[in-house]
């Protein structure tokens, strides 16, 4: 019998066995690290003593190798680590500047409120990993390009309900079509130029309602929910229920070309062709504000989705940016040398994509107005639509173009490509889902596009499978929610931000309240006297004695200060002179 | 090629049966959440208008007394009793879970001045005596009349007797937290500290006008709260007593009686001109004020032990139990409930300073009179303060000097 010695008794090494290597590398290089401590201890000086406390235990349970029962330690000691692209994203604000040491109150407080912030963002980026879903995707196998890759292929790659998502409604008699999906991307409203108005569920094909409005449509919009919508017919604006029925029809909003709804301020913003921007609150039923914008027919229009702005396109290659608290527009931007043809907005609120007849197509940071990159296409974009995720659609004549990352890496292809039945006049990419909606002269045609939709939905937000239950709670609190229109501004958190100007002109006050006031202006008045004194010469007089007694005193003062300011400048040019009389011994060596 | 559209499947977002709750999937990711502070501030906006909506602070009168509610006490164990010594003599209990009275003595033929429950809850001391308090934890008590007596249980004279030159002292109270501390107001507008321990008393600290009440912080060693005749509270550090650490300004009639939560953080103080405040331990103006048309000249006050009501006694013979936070919802809150009440207070915390939140959480209705005596106390004040200031004008620089509110009630301290 042959027995075989086994040299080492070593038992095959597993991963982590290196890991714990390289945590006592890193605690060694942590101790060599430690003597360059000394010079930090200005930043734990400033921390409580009971911070202190806190950090000296967590350090000392990172060192101890915590044992377990089994007498084995824990090969991953401490808490798990977040990486830091996640912990990045859910980060609000930089660290504010601590207050002079004499202000301890609010040392404390903001310490606190600091630590509390850190802890959300860090909680916050935990739960990331527990988001149940993953984006869409298209990659191309060696050699074979995205964009030749047509719908039919994709349709029947995937599963059937993913293939279902890919049909045409083959409408050809009323006219081409503009389309609008509702917020959690469930319902679809067509609406064809001939005043053929549909709308559906577009998921189950289940009908909801379908008129005919007897007059041109210019476009449809959602409203807050799927129960209603608005349509600018010829003349005037309606809003009709989601069964059809016409609930009112607003005449003091007319010739209305382009439509948005800002949905948290529940605000219907009309362009019109008679160049006035109207405002609508929906949960009223009143006009906010009708600005007359003076820059003619105003039929290219997008909403910035952070900061509720809504940014027109022009025909003189200008794009212009309104808040309704604003009669001029905020911002002018020259964006193209021919007129603008389409706009489009990001999610984030950085960039704008904005396309024009010189047959460029630019994208914009919009948060510091600056121009990023230029793209030229043959054929100029009519259409432009941007998805969640930020994928780009253009449209040039009945094709359609779909480019993925405009602004960081030069685009050189587009990433997919589909020919539609006819001229495009609606393009929207549907919320939640890899679809984009194309209303076009034939109908419409809903495309599938891969890596297009937010897979991880907020069920508090917009919760596409909601039932008619949390659809109404969440109506309910949505509308106690509503934003008034007076805080849509180009930066949305400015109410986060302290008003430096009136809170200086308060501190003001707030001194002089205490006794000292160096700028009392307190009107003087002359005390009432009997026996003629207080005729009205008298009291003038005593009035010009009082006002002359404190000329002197201002003239006093500004003397004082001029006096100061020249002693000061004469002691500065005193110090030079006696620097510069300093002899060297380089001197002689001065020509 | 390699492909994956989105298709989610229904059954993970929509609840099996009928009796499940909602499945509601989060992703707390900022860009999903537009307008964050406005929306916020939307939701402080209208928390704070409901707070006002809500504030019903009163509960409930407990009739019964023949002539006014002279002076309460707390019992020391047991959160629903109540006693109370009114001005002819008589003492109740009260139950205040049932608001009646249980018992009814006649203890003096005087008013009742003092009353303290004994700190085991067994017994309770009452006195014609200006005032008494009893210790902490052994069976030792404080009256205070000509001079401040330490007596003992089970002696029939007092074991000490502190005096200082004073004719009569109106009021004495143990420190909760240093046990062996004593504090005294005297008719010479003067508040004396004692230490048990010892056989004179400790310093004193001589005001503009003369203190009816003193109350000590039941979470901080150092610090007590007295109530003056000059329309204000003024809250001393111990060990500094030089200057006031705040002086809390809001009453238009001397202030009669103070009570300090047991948190520490807040107190209540009673005062002639008809009403209650709430201040914080470290602001200078009240955050809360109750008034009734029926009640009168209020005379005592009590903060519950348990932090959620006030008691006050007055003059017209009734006792009144208020809610220390007006809004508060009273009994056990469901889960949500709690959550939700707790969100809401967080917010108008956050929210607190900005100009309209602040119009609204600050808006209470006052009686007229109050409010005429307020505007009218106000113009004296200016008054005074333009008057001071011509006069440093028109003076020598440095003849008049600046002197700080604080300082200004405090003539001297004797040691």
């Amino acid at each position: 019998m042959i027995t075989l010695l086994i040299l080492s008794e070593q038992a095959p090494s597993r991963y982590w066995q290196e890991l714990q290597q390289e945590k006592d590398e890193a605690k060694d290089a942590g101790a060599g690290e430690g003597n360059k401590e000394p010079t930090t201890e200005e930043a734990e000086e400033s921390k409580t003593p009971k911070q202190k406390k806190r950090k000296f235990k967590e350090k000392q349970d990172q060192n101890q190798d915590k044992k377990c029962i089994s007498g084995k330690s824990d090969p991953f000691p401490g808490k798990a680590r977040i990486p830091e692209d996640r912990l990045q994203k859910f980060k609000r604000k930089e660290k504010i500047k601590k207050p002079p040491h004499q202000h301890y109150k609010l040392r404390t407080m903001i310490a606190r409120s600091e630590e509390a912030s850190e802890m959300a963002q860090k909680q916050a980026a935990r739960f990331d990993l527990l988001l149940p879903e993953e984006a869409g995707f298209l990659e191309g196998d060696e050699g074979e390009d995205t964009c030749l890759v047509s719908q039919e292929d994709i349709a029947n790659a995937v599963d059937i309900t993913s293939g279902a998502k890919h049909f045409n409604l083959k409408l050809s008699q009323f006219g081409p079509y503009r389309i609008d999906y509702s917020k959690t991307g469930r319902h679809l409203v067509i609406g064809g130029r001939k005043g053929h108005v549909a709308c559906i569920d577009w998921q189950s094909k289940h009908l909801m309602c379908e008129i005919n409005v007897m007059e041109s449509v210019n476009d449809v919009k959602w409203l807050h929910s799927e129960s209603m919508y608005a349509v600018a017919q010829k003349k005037w604006l309606y809003v009709y229920d989601s069964n059809g029925i016409e609930l009112h029809c607003i005449r003091k909003f007319n010739d209305v070309l382009r439509m948005q709804f800002l949905p948290y301020h529940f605000l219907l913003a009309t362009a019109s062709a008679t160049s006035f921007l109207q405002y609508l609150d929906v949960s009223v039923g009143k006009e906010v504000v009708a600005i007359n914008t003076k820059t003619g027919r105003l039929d290219v229009m997008c909403q910035n989705p952070q900061n509720a702005i809504i940014h027109l396109g022009h025909p003189n290659g200008t794009v212009t940016l309104w808040s309704p608290n604003q009669k001029e527009a905020l911002v002018k931007m020259l964006c193209h040398q021919g007129a603008v043809r389409s706009v489009a907005v990001e999610k984030n609120g950085t960039y704008m994509v904005t396309s024009g007849m010189d047959k460029k197509l630019k994208v914009y940071d919009i948060r510091a107005f600056k121009p990023l990159k230029s793209y030229f296409l043959p054929a100029g974009a009519s259409c432009l639509s941007l998805s969640q995720r930020g994928l780009l659609s253009a449209a040039t004549g009945d094709i359609v173009q779909v480019y993925r990352d405009v602004w960081s890496t030069p685009v050189t292809k587009p990433y997919m490509a589909h020919r539609v039945r006819g001229t495009v006049w609606g393009l929207h990419f549907c919320p939640f889902e890899d679809v984009l909606g194309v209303g076009h002269q034939d109908g419409f045609t809903s495309m599938l596009v891969p890596g297009a939709g937010e897979p991880n939905f907020d069920a508090l937000d917009a919760n596409p499978f909601r039932s008619a239950k949390q659809r109404q709670e969440w109506e309910v609190k949505a509308l106690l929610e509503k934003i008034q229109p007076e805080l849509i501004s180009l930066d949305p958190t400015e109410l986060g931000h302290v008003d430096r100007a009136t809170f200086e002109q308060k501190h003001e006050d707030r001194v002089k309240a205490l006794g000292f006031d160096p700028l009392a202006k307190v009107k003087f008045i002359p005390k009432f006297k009997k026996k003629g004194r207080s005729s009205a010469g008298r009291v003038e007089k005593r009035k010009k004695q009082v006002a002359h007694e404190d000329q002197r005193d201002i003239i006093r003062k500004a003397m004082e200060d001029k006096r100061k300011t020249e002693e000061e400048r004469k002691n500065k040019e005193q110090k030079k002179t006696l620097l510069s009389s300093q002899k060297s011994a380089l001197d002689r060596f001065k020509k | 090629m390699k492909v994956k559209v989105l298709s989610r499947n229904p059954d993970d977002y929509i609840r099996e049966t009928k009796l499940d709750i909602q499945r509601v999937p989060r992703n707390y990711d900022p860009t999903l959440h537009p307008f964050e502070v406005a929306r916020e501030y939307t939701r402080a906006l209208n928390a704070t208008k409901l707070e006002r909506v809500f504030a019903k602070p009163f509960l409930a009168s407990l009739d019964g007394h023949r002539d006014g509610v002279n002076c309460l006490a707390k019992h020391t164990t047991s959160l629903s009793t109540l006693l109370s010594g009114s001005c002819d003599g008589e003492v109740k209990v009260w139950n205040l879970s049932k608001r009646e009275c249980v018992r009814t003595l006649q203890a003096h033929e005087g008013f009742v001045r003092g009353m303290v429950v004994r700190f085991c809850g067994t017994s309770f001391f009452t006195t014609v005596f200006t005032g008494l308090d009893h210790h902490q934890k052994e069976g030792v008590f404080a009256t205070c009349g000509q001079q401040v007596d330490i007596w003992d249980e089970q002696r029939s004279s007092p074991i000490r007797s502190f005096t200082w030159g004073v004719d009569s002292f109106s009021s004495v109270s143990f420190n909760p937290v240093e046990t062996e501390l004593l504090g005294s107001c005297a008719s010479d507008r003067s508040i004396v500290l004692y230490d048990m321990r010892e056989s004179a008393p400790l310093k004193k600290v001589i005001m503009t006008m003369r203190s009816n009440t003193l109350c000590w912080n039941p979470m901080e060693a150092y610090y007590f709260t007295c109530a003056n005749e000059d329309y204000n509270l003024y809250t001393y550090d111990m060990r500094y007593l030089e200057k006031p650490l705040v002086v809390h300004m809001d009453h238009v009639s001397a202030v009669l009686d103070v009570d300090y939560s047991p948190t520490g953080q807040e107190f209540v103080s009673a005062s002639f001109d008809k009403t209650i405040r709430i201040f914080p331990k470290d602001a200078g103006h009240s955050r809360e004020v109750y008034h009734t048309k029926r009640m009168q000249h209020v005379i005592c006050i009590k903060w519950s032990a348990d932090s959620k009501y006030i008691l006050s006694g007055s003059d017209e013979m009734n006792i009144r139990l208020w809610k220390a936070n007006a809004a508060e919802k009273l009994g056990v809150l469901a889960p949500r409930e709690r959550e939700a009440a707790n969100y809401s207070q967080k917010l108008k915390e956050k929210f607190q300073n900005h100009p309209q939140i602040r119009r609204i959480a600050r808006h209470r209705h006052l009686p007229k009179s109050i409010y005429h005596q307020t505007k009218e106390l106000r113009v004296m004040k200016d008054a005074r303060r333009r008057k001071e200031m011509n006069v440093r004008k028109h003076s020598k620089p440095g003849a008049v000097p600046v002197v700080s509110e604080k300082e200004k009630h405090v003539v001297t301290v004797v040691k």
